[in-house]
Order: C-alpha cells, then sequence, then structure tokens
C-alpha cells in the first residue's frame, strides 16, 4: 500500500518557519524544528491530556491574524496555518509560565533525589534544573503519604513524588487495556487509586515504571539496588518470545539490574512485557550449570572440558541411528551450529526444533510459507497497522507475543482494525481487541478458515498451536493463497523463527532449502564440503518414539512436548544422550555429558523475529564465566569427531549463514486433510500464558505473582451438567494421568470444550498427555 | 425599562403550589411550546438568535448561535444537557426557580430541544439539593402524564424524553465537559476542546448545553416574541435576569430584572446594605468574578458594563459585604472552597490552590512575612491563565481583585490577625444577639 501523501502546512515557531503535517501539535512542530519544550505528561504514543502545563508557549497568532492573550499549553495546540509559536527560546511569557508551573509542580515534590532510583536520569529532576528557579520560594507542608503503595508485586507507587501527569493511568487503560489504575480523588490529594481487591495485575505493567517522569513508580525487584549513573548500559534483543523487542539491559557489577523497553518505532515502539522486563534472573539460582558432566558408575560428575568432549564424542562416534533435538532458546547462529552439526559431523537429517506439538504438516507449511524469504517480504509491523482486517488462528496474541497483541490494539483503537479471533472462546485479550469471535471448538479450526472472508487487506496470524490441528495450515493457505489475503506464522519463542531459517527441521537445509530438492542439496553441499543424506530425517516426535543411538539435546524441556511422559521415555531409550544445557533440566538429569553453555546475556548473535527481521544481541556481560556457546561447543565435538564444523564463533556462523542465503523457489506444500474429532470428553483448548511455569520466569517471584491464575473454563452447560460451579476443583485426566484445577464458569464459551492453560500453576498439559485439540474427561474432584 | 422590577421567570412564585403542572398552565405555562411545535426547528433557533438570549450561566455566549452550532447532518443523536450543578460561591437563582417553578424548565427543554432535533435530554442537578432534585423529578412526570413529554408530544410527532441526573456535589461538574463527563459515569474533569461539545459532546455525539436560566428563559420568548424581549436590557445584552442578592443587605434574595440595572439600584429595592453599616466591597456574579468596591455602584449589570469594569457578569451572585468583614477572611474562604473543589487534575489548579490557602492563612493569622503580598501576587500570577479550565482563575480573581482594592489590609496580616482588625462576631449575620449584640 503507498503511503499517502501528507498535507503540510507552514507553521512559525521561535521564528524559524517550518513545515508540519496538518493536524501536528504545537510540541511536536517544535521538536520537527528541533526546539524542545519541556513537559512532562505529554508523550508522542499516548493521547494528549494537558495536566502538567509545563509545555506553555505564546502564541501571538494563532493562524487567523489574532493571537491568544495567555500562553498555552503546547502539547494540546494544534497548530494551524500561519501559526506562529513562541518558546520559552524568545518568549518571556512563555519562559515566565514555564518557570512558574516547575515551582509549582515542587511544591509537593519530597527533596529525595538522592535516594531516588530515578535521580540520575528524571525528567523532572533534567527540568527542573534547566528551565527551573534555582531556590524554592515554598515555605508550606507538603502532602505526605504512606509509602510505597503496591500497585501490585512488582510496581510500587510513591504518591508523595507523583505529579500527577497521568503517563501511567493512560498507559494502563490507552495502550495495555488494563483500567486497573486510575486516577482518584481530587485537588492536591487526587492520586493514582486501585480497585480494592484487585492489583494492577497487567502483563504490561512494568512499562509504568519507565514512563513516569518522576520516582512516583518504581519496581519492587530494582527498588534501591543501583543509581542509573552507576549502570553500564547494553543495547540487546529480548529473547521472552517472537516479538523481537529492543532491549536495553542494565548491568552494575557485571550483574544484569534491570531491563528497559528499548525505543525501537518499527517493531515494539517504546513498550515492551513484563515478562521481557522482568524474567532475567533465572540463571541465578542453585542450577546453574557451571561445569561440564560425565555420566559415571550411574551418576552425572563433573569433568573437565576436554574429559567431557572425549566422553561425548566415545558415545557419538558410530552411532549409527543419531538425532539432534533443539528448543526455542537459541539464537540464529547457534540454531545453524546444531542444523550443520547434525548434517556434517552426525551425517543425519534427524533434527528438529520443535520441541512441542508438531506436525508433517507443519514441516511443509514452514518449508513453504515460512522459510527462505527475507524481511520485507512478509507481513510486519506495520503491515499490521495497516490491514483493514486481522484473523487470529490458534493464536492469542496477548499471550504468545504481547507486542503483537499492543499493535493490533493500536490499530483498533486508531485506524479502526476489525480482529476476527477463531477459538472456542474470547479471551481477555481479544476481548481488549474488540475481537470478533468466529466460535469453533478447538480442532475443528479448519471449517472455519475454510468459510472466512478474506481480501487483499486482509492478514491471517496463525500460531504455533496450529501444528497440532490436522487440515488447518492446509485451510490456511489455501483461503490466503485464494484471496490474496497475507500470511504470517507467529511462533511462540524467540529461537523458533531463526531455527527455521537455519534449517533445525528434518526436512529443511539452512536458508528454507528443501532436502528433498537435489539443487538445493548441491548448494550446502558445496558450502559444506560434505555429502548430504537425500532423505527428510525424523521429526522430534518421532526421534523420540524410535530407539535412537545417541540424541544431542540443546535447550528442550519435556515438559513442552504433547506428552511429557513419552517424550521422557524416548530420551530414557537413547543409547546415549548428550545435553547443552544452562541450567539442570529433566533432560540433562537422563544425559551421558551435560555441557554448560552460556547464557543469552553472554554472548552476542541475533534471533529472527516473526517478522523475520534480525535483532542484535548484545553482549550485555563481558566478564561472562561461561562464554562457550552452544556453537563453540559442537564446534569442539565436531572438531573431536573429525568432522570440522567450520564455524566456531557468531560471526563467523552468520557470515556462512548469509552467504548460503536464501532459497527463493518454490518449494510446494502437500494439503492435509482435517481430521474427524470424535471421541469421549471434552475438547481441550489449551495454550501457554505469558506468565506460567516457563522455566526463563523462575527466581522472579514478584513476576509469577502477577501470573493469572490457572483456572479449567467450562461452559455454564458443561459446567451445569458435571455438577461444577466457579471456585470448585475439577479433575481432568487424560492418557498419561489426571490433575486438578479450579473451575471457572465462562459465558460464550463453545459447549463441549475445556479451556486449560498449559502449563500454569500446579498444571501442567503435558502431563496428561493431551495437546491443544484433544480431548480430556473432565469430573467433580471426589464427585461421582 | 431600566430600573424596574421584570418578574418573568419569578412571576408565579409566589402562586400556590406553583411548582404544580395546573398552577404553571393557569400561569400561560406551555404556551411557549405550543408555538414552537408548530414552527420548523430551524426557525426557533432563529427566534431565539434574534431576540439576543445570551447564556445565563456565566460566560454569556449567545444561545442561539451555540444550538446552531449543532451539526444536523451529523448521524448521531443530538443531545440537550442543562446544566443545573449550581454551585457559584454566592449563586442561588437555578435552584430556588426549580423549586418554584420546574414546569418553566421543561418547556424550556421541549422548546430548546425540538430546536435542535434533539429526542433526549437531561437535566444535571447538584446533588446536595435533593428537594430540589425530588421537585423536577415530579415535573418531569406530569410532563409525560399531560402528554408534554414521550412520545408524539401534543400530537406534534416529535418525541422527547427527560432524565433527571443528580451529581454528587462538584463544583467542577459546573464546568460544561466536566458536567459530561460525570453525566457518563465518569470522573468530573474537564476534556480537552476540540473537540467542542456542540460536534463532539455527551458520547461523543453533538451536544448543547445550557444553563438552567438560559432555558428558562426560551418559553418566554416564544410566548411574548422576540421584540417583546428586546424591550428589555441593554443594547448587547437583551433581556432580564434574576440577580441573587446576599451577605449584608437588608433583605437578600431574588430580584428580576432587566440586564443593565446596577447595584445601586438594586440594593435600593432590596433596602439596603444592613442597618447602620455601609458597603465595602461586592462580588458582581459570585466568587470568581473580581470584587467590586462601592465606586462601582452605578457600574451596569450586564456583560459589558462588568467587563469595562474589569470584572465579569458570571452568575449574577451579588454578595454584599460592609466594612465589618475581613477582606483576607474573605479571600482565604474562597480560595479554600476553590483548593477543595478543585479537581486535580492540572498543575496550576491543584498545586496553586494548596500554596495559596497557605499564604492566605499566613495573612489571616498575622504572620505574613513582609513582602508578603507580592509573593502572593506572584504566585496568583503563576496560576492564572496557566490552567486546563477557568476554575484556577476564579481563584485567582479573587485574590489579585482584593489585594487591588485592599492592598493595605492585607498588609497588615504581616502583624495583626485579621479577627483582631476585623472581630469575626462583628460581621456575623445571624449571631448578633447571643453575641450580647456587639454588632
Amino acid at each position: 500500500m503507498a503511503d499517502q501523501i501528507v498535507e503540510t502546512i507552514p507553521v512559525t515557531i521561535d521564528g524559524v518557519e517550518v513545515r508540519v503535517p496538518k493536524g501536528t501539535l504545537a510540541i511536536r512542530a517544535a521538536e520537527m524544528a528541533g526546539i524542545a519544550i519541556p513537559r512532562f505528561c505529554d508523550h508522542p504514543l499516548l493521547d494528549p491530556v494537558g495536566a502538567c502545563r509545563q509545555c506553555m508557549v505564546e502564541v501571538p497568532d494563532a493562524g487567523n491574524g489574532r493571537g491568544f492573550p495567555m500562553p498555552q499549553a503546547a502539547c494540546t495546540l494544534a497548530t494551524a496555518p500561519g501559526m506562529q509559536i513562541k518558546t520559552q527560546l524568545t518568549s518571556e511569557m512563555a519562559k515566565a509560565a514555564q518557570v512558574g508551573i516547575q515551582e509549582l509542580i515542587l511544591i509537593n515534590h519530597p527533596l529525595d533525589c538522592p535516594i531516588c532510583d530515578k535521580g540520575g536520569e528524571c525528567p523532572l529532576q533534567n527540568q527542573a534544573y534547566a528551565n527551573g528557579r534555582t531556590e524554592t520560594r515554598y515555605e508550606g507542608a507538603k502532602r505526605q503519604y504512606p509509602k510505597p503503595l503496591p500497585l501490585s508485586a512488582q510496581i510500587g507507587l510513591d504518591r508523595e513524588r507523583c505529579i500527577l501527569c497521568a503517563r501511567c493511568t493512560r498507559f494502563a487503560e490507552q495502550i495495555a487495556g488494563d483500567p486497573l489504575i486510575a486516577l482518584a480523588e481530587r485537588g492536591a490529594v487526587q492520586q493514582v487509586g486501585l480497585f480494592a481487591d484487585e492489583p494492577f495485575n497487567s502483563y504490561f505493567s512494568g512499562n509504568v515504571v519507565q514512563l513516569c517522569p518522576v520516582g512516583a513508580l518504581t519496581a519492587t525487584s530494582y527498588r534501591f539496588t543501583a543509581r542509573p549513573f552507576d549502570l553500564v548500559s547494553t543495547d540487546t534483543t529480548c529473547e521472552g518470545c517472537a516479538a523481537g523487542c529492543s532491549l536495553r539491559a542494565d548491568h552494575r557489577h557485571f550483574e544484569v539490574r534491570r531491563r528497559l523497553a528499548g525505543a525501537n518505532p518499527e517493531v515494539n515502539e517504546e513498550w515492551n512485557c513484563d515478562k521481557g522486563r522482568f524474567a532475567f534472573v533465572s540463571a541465578r539460582g542453585d542450577d546453574r550449570l557451571k561445569t561440564p558432566l560425565v555420566r559415571r558408575d550411574g551418576e552425572l560428575r563433573p569433568a573437565s572440558w576436554p574429559e567431557a568432549v572425549d566422553a561425548a564424542v566415545a558415545g557419538l562416534r558410530g552411532a549409527k541411528k543419531v538425532g539432534v533435538i533443539t528448543g526455542g532458546r537459541l539464537t540464529v547462529e547457534n540454531a545453524y551450529g546444531y542444523a550443520k552439526f547434525a548434517r556434517v559431523a552426525l551425517g543425519t537429517n534427524n533434527i528438529d526444533f520443535r520441541t512441542r506439538p508438531a506436525s508433517a504438516e507443519e514441516a511443509g507449511f514452514l518449508a513453504d510459507q515460512v522459510a527462505g524469504k527475507s524481511f520485507g517480504q512478509g507481513v510486519t509491523y506495520e503491515g499490521l497497522e495497516k490491514a483493514k482486517q486481522v484473523v487470529l488462528v490458534c493464536f492469542e496474541p496477548e499471550d504468545e507475543a504481547p507486542i503483537v497483541f499492543l499493535r493490533l490494539r493500536k490499530a483498533v483503537r486508531k485506524k479502526k482494525l476489525k480482529v476476527l479471533a477463531i477459538a472456542a472462546l474470547r479471551s481477555y485479550g481479544c476481548g481488549k481487541l474488540n475481537a470478533e469471535l468466529l466460535q469453533t471448538a478447538p480442532g475443528d479450526e479448519a471449517a472455519v478458515v475454510a468459510g472466512l472472508k478474506l481480501d487483499a487487506d486482509s492478514v491471517v496470524l496463525v500460531g504455533e498451536r496450529a501444528a497440532s490441528v490436522p487440515g488447518l495450515l492446509s485451510a490456511v493457505v489455501k483461503s490466503c493463497h485464494k484471496a490474496g489475503a497475507k500470511l504470517a506464522w507467529i511462533p511462540r519463542r524467540a529461537g523458533d523463527r531463526g531455527a527455521v531459517e537455519a534449517g533445525c527441521l528434518p526436512n529443511l537445509l539452512p536458508g528454507g532449502r528443501p532436502v528433498a530438492e537435489a539443487s538445493a542439496r548441491v548448494d550446502v553441499a558445496a558450502a559444506w564440503g560434505v555429502e548430504l543424506p537425500a532423505e527428510a530425517g525424523l521429526d522430534a516426535e518421532a526421534m523420540l518414539a524410535c530407539e535412537l543411538d545417541a540424541l544431542v539435546v540443546g535447550g528442550a524441556n519435556l515438559d513442552d512436548f504433547a506428552s511429557a511422559k513419552a517424550a521422557r521415555r524416548g530420551v530414557e531409550r537413547a543409547g546415549f544422550v548428550v545435553s547443552l544445557e544452562q541450567r539442570a533440566s529433566d533432560v540433562t538429569e537422563l544425559a551421558d555429558v551435560v555441557f554448560p553453555v552460556a547464557l543469552i546475556e553472554d554472548q552476542s548473535g541475533t534471533f529472527l523475529n516473526w517478522e523475520h527481521r534480525p535483532g542484535r544481541i548484545g553482549l550485555v556481560n563481558p566478564q561472562a564465566t561461561n562464554k562457550m556457546t552452544d556453537l563453540r561447543v559442537l564446534a569442539a565435538l565436531a572438531d573431536a569427531l573429525g568432522k570440522p564444523l567450520g564455524a566456531r564463533q557468531a560471526r563467523q556462523a552468520a557470515a556462512e549463514l548469509a552467504e548460503l542465503g536464501v532459497w527463493g523457489k518454490p518449494v510446494g506444500f502437500a494439503e492435509a486433510k482435517a481430521a474427524s474429532g470424535d471421541g469421549q470428553g471434552l475438547r481441550v483448548a489449551s495454550w501457554r500464558l505469558l506468565l506460567d511455569n516457563g522455566r526463563s520466569q523462575d527466581g522472579e517471584a514478584n513476576l509469577k505473582q502477577t501470573a493469572r491464575q490457572a483456572v479449567a473454563k467450562l461452559s455454564p452447560a458443561d459446567a451445569g451438567a458435571l455438577g461444577l460451579s466457579c471456585g470448585d476443583i475439577a479433575e481432568l485426566s487424560g492418557p498419561d494421568g489426571a490433575a486438578e484445577l479450579p473451575v471457572a464458569v465462562a459465558d460464550g464459551l463453545a459447549e463441549g470444550v475445556v479451556v486449560v492453560p498449559a502449563n500454569s500453576g500446579g498444571f501442567a498439559l503435558s502431563a496428561l498427555g493431551v495437546a491443544h485439540g484433544g480431548r480430556l474427561s473432565v469430573s467433580k474432584k471426589g464427585g461421582k | 425599562m431600566i430600573g424596574t422590577l421584570t418578574p418573568v421567570l419569578s412571576a408565579n412564585w409566589g402562586a400556590p403550589q406553583s411548582w404544580k403542572y395546573d398552577a404553571y398552565v393557569k400561569q400561560g405555562g406551555y404556551e411557549g411550546a405550543k408555538k414552537a411545535l408548530k414552527m420548523p426547528p430551524a426557525d426557533v433557533v432563529g427566534l431565539v438568535k434574534d431576540a439576543g438570549l445570551r447564556g445565563r450561566g456565566g460566560a454569556g455566549f449567545p444561545t442561539g448561535v451555540k444550538w446552531s452550532f449543532v451539526p444536523q447532518d451529523n448521524p448521531n443523536p443530538k443531545y440537550l444537557v442543562v446544566n443545573g450543578d449550581e454551585s457559584e460561591p454566592g449563586t442561588c437563582k437555578d435552584m430556588p426557580l426549580l423549586l418554584a417553578s420546574p414546569h418553566t424548565l421543561v418547556e424550556g427543554i421541549v422548546i430548546s430541544a425540538y430546536a435542535i432535533n434533539c429526542h433526549l435530554a437531561f437535566v444535571y442537578i447538584r446533588g446536595e439539593v435533593l428537594h430540589v432534585h425530588r421537585r423536577v423529578q415530579q415535573a418531569v412526570k406530569e410532563a409525560y402524564d399531560k402528554g408534554w413529554l414521550g412520545k408524539d408530544i401534543q400530537g406534534s410527532g416529535y418525541d422527547l424524553d427527560i432524565i433527571v441526573h443528580a451529581g454528587a456535589g462538584a463544583y467542577i461538574c459546573g464546568e460544561e465537559t466536566a458536567l459530561l463527563d460525570s453525566l457518563e459515569g465518569r470522573r468530573g474533569q474537564p476534556r480537552l476542546r476540540p473537540p467542542f461539545p456542540a460536534v463532539e459532546g455527551l458520547y461523543a455525539s453533538p451536544t448543547v448545553i445550557n444553563n438552567v436560566e438560559s432555558i428558562a428563559t426560551v418559553p418566554s420568548i416564544l410566548a411574548n416574541g422576540k421584540e417583546w424581549f428586546q424591550s428589555m436590557g441593554t443594547e448587547k445584552s437583551k433581556g432580564f435576569t434574576i440577580y441573587s442578592l446576599s451577605g449584608h443587605v437588608a433583605r437578600p434574595g431574588q430580584y428580576e430584572a432587566p440586564l443593565g440595572i446596577t447595584l445601586r439600584k438594586l440594593l435600593e429595592l432590596a433596602g439596603g446594605v444592613r442597618d447602620g453599616h455601609e458597603l465595602k466591597y461586592w462580588t458582581p456574579g459570585g466568587s470568581s468574578t473580581p470584587m467590586l468596591t462601592p465606586e462601582h455602584l452605578d457600574v451596569p449589570l450586564d456583560y459589558e458594563g462588568l467587563a469595562a469594569a474589569g470584572s465579569m457578569m458570571g452568575t449574577k451572585a451579588l454578595q454584599i459585604f460592609d466594612e465589618t468583614t475581613s477582606v483576607v477572611r474573605t479571600t482565604l474562604r474562597w480560595v479554600e472552597f476553590y483548593k477543595h473543589e478543585s479537581c486535580g487534575k492540572c498543575t496550576p489548579c491543584r498545586e496553586g490552590t494548596w500554596w495559596l490557602v497557605q499564604l492566605l492563612r499566613q495573612f489571616e493569622a498575622g504572620t505574613a512575612p513582609e513582602g508578603g503580598v507580592d509573593k502572593l501576587l506572584d504566585v496568583a500570577g503563576i496560576v492564572n491563565g496557566k490552567s486546563f479550565c477557568a476554575l484556577a482563575g476564579g481563584a485567582c480573581a479573587c485574590v489579585t481583585s482584593a489585594v487591588k482594592h485592599f492592598r493595605e489590609e492585607f498588609e497588615l496580616g504581616y502583624t495583626t490577625p485579621a479577627w483582631e482588625a476585623f472581630p469575626y462576631e462583628r460581621s456575623a449575620l445571624f449571631a448578633m444577639d447571643s453575641l450580647g449584640g456587639r454588632a
């Protein structure tokens, strides 16, 4: 879609004539002219409010020959053709007004800058120095409140410091859609308030700490731990999901103290989610792997690196049936290491990053629709904003890609985007998108997709769960193709998109080259200097279903699979297991050799987000104790196997991958048929909540307290039939076992469906051996 | 005609059960509405515009012009909202009007709503005055029963419903956009303009907001014609209005007179300043309008006359203070009111009123520092004209006008408590006997 031509108007600011787009606010117009007007409440991503009155300017001519007798707030003043604006630089009136407002803002503000988290990076402090009086004339009493007042387990409010700019409350209402904080009371005791029984448990609550122009909102986890001027900042990319947020990680004494949303207008604008902001301490527990481990006499014992490499090579050499399973935490470069290691060192296509319910249909879909494309060829954040209609298929953006959610919400609010959700229930997040629910039972989504009315201005977003519904991805491709609609696959984890591109799939080589295609194999074989196996490999579930001679696992958790039990059995039955991991896990405990690998903050590299946009991972901690990346370990193993990998460092791997380039030829996609959903019990709709039992969130107790409660949602009819009501405990049982969850009766939920979180509270769906679209029998605990 | 009382709105207040429908009709009630419903709506707007009726809530914007701003091609419903949140200190014109003759308002709403193609009108009444609220509700019910509200009013084919809404007692909700927020169920805080209510008001639909008295004046214009209306008042301030006299005056109350009457004349009608005392200062239209002194007794009480005298028409709440009163104390009480009523949205009002009160308390206690008057004026200066709405301006107006006229009395606050210079019991109106008649 071509950008519309923007109509501009001339305005004069401090004597300089500039042309600005029609409707530009005076404060923005001044910015365009390079003039900064002090401000507190103004924020370009929030609706103007005109509350703090700091940005007063003189307007001698409003464009109609008449001026305003009194100064005007630049943040709410729309420019008009010919308008004359005089800021503090040229107007005594404006300057006096700004100095006066600054003084008023400070009369009730405590002078505790030396102990305030914000001191040193505080807009109020900075602007008071730049624009304020040198001394106060206020001798009266200041407002006093108990502090901090917890808005949630994560966020504390200091009402004395608050200057009531309403940034946080506007953010909560306008951006996050969680109006759980609001200004309450009036006059000088106006204050940010919250509901008596509902804390500010928004997925995006941490943004208000960063957004606050004073130190009124502080993060429980960071409060009093560092001064801004003692921190060393690194620009990096978030490893929390596939959204690809820019981050700023601040460390002191080589330990990350906090993470902030980076300003990246094309991706996360200035926001991030609480998981990305607060979940960075998981490797600080006792389970961090510090040395290689080798199994001797049935027990894992610390070993030296050479000893561990020798042990691993001894197990891998000569193994006939081998496999490689990688999880979602890998950088592109590390994923490339695994992809190459499997082919070059192990001579197999048995490699899969999908440590979750997957299918051959999905592998075909990824090869045809996702892999081998460059950034810009597919849907982008900007494309979401420009779309007229977005359809969500097996995708809950607020939980699975929160920044995609924020961008959709922005488009819904500002650009009248229509969102359709194909699901069993209009979730909380979809409610905030004002989404129209196209209701279906989990597993039957394909039929709804086939009936969609799409056009060239439509975007279909499909999530990773679609793989567990036979025929769904086929239906999505068909419907999009027919209507010319755009299609994007949004995986859940940061490494997923890069793993596809790097070739961590049994049917794909790097750059989206199909294994089955001889000319594609030739490219890679020439670059790598080896013969490549011509047959597609096994996917992760298939690898675990057969008895492998040897298995290499990097970054996988067994409870991510559809059946944790089956996955565990698969690892147990493998003849020899090498695990590359950051922390002890259910895989390391079964492994024969364990290599500790570097944390994300201890290495540099790249993530590809769902748009296929590369996000640079900055080396945050230059004094990491373990700099051995997955790639470096794999290179050592390959060397010892006598089949060198060639690349040992991230930039070498990146260069190789870039040189290979993308395949860029149509691959074709064999459609799969929808399966009939007959069976006993209730159909399961399930996805992973943003804040759940994910291991990356370990150690951050405050974050966990803001997670949504794990409940089993039932329709009123089903609940009635089962004799269950809200708060009762339901027993859910599947092929692998049973578990309990409190019941929530959800109006509007399709009958015959139970909605459960995938891995929250005491509940893990994989322990029952069921995935989205499967069936569970539900009964009342202790009932008949 | 200037100089005489012109009871129009108050003409029936003395009738038995004047608030009842029958009594109202007996006095010629609903005749204006009958005429209006036979006219094209645009002609009703034109008539009110031509008559020269200006808003009686304070700002004096021409009512008919305001109506003509409603975009009739907007597909959203049009709303009429009547502002009955009368809260300005000293103001007591709408409440007695609604208490004595609520049907005047109902009839005015029927005509005004018809004129702007509105089918749902709201009356927002200050929540504390429960008896007035009830009386308006009763009148609305009667009007429904008599076919003046509801479907097909008097066979005209025109439908109108009225919702009577009780506010929760906030001064700021008299500000029209804060009123709209409050009416929508939010906290009453002023909205950003533009968009203006005429385009995007209540529920983001075109909305006209008028004061009770403005709407109540409309039936008489319909009934008697624009020439009749124009025959009263001054060149630019046509018609009649209710002046409310209170304070140190012999016969306080409502005086309905043509615009442009002087305080001297009104005081004559009201029996003058209380016996044995003389006028010291007065407000022309509530505490937000800069105070005036005896030298302004002959200023015409209309929009232009008061503006020329450096004040404003306001709500025509004439508060009369005699020489026993401490102007410092009066000002402090007023600013305490503004501090209490500040909605808190913007810095200058929220913090400025907080600061001004603390400064004024020093003057009252006689502990203000030397030079404190200049600081007081300076603080009022950094507040005035910077705020989101007019509330803070009102707070500053009473401070600056008080200092302008009585600077030496503020300077006395460097040394002498106000209660020593002006013993408070002397200015009390109702406690004289118990204090031994010292006043």
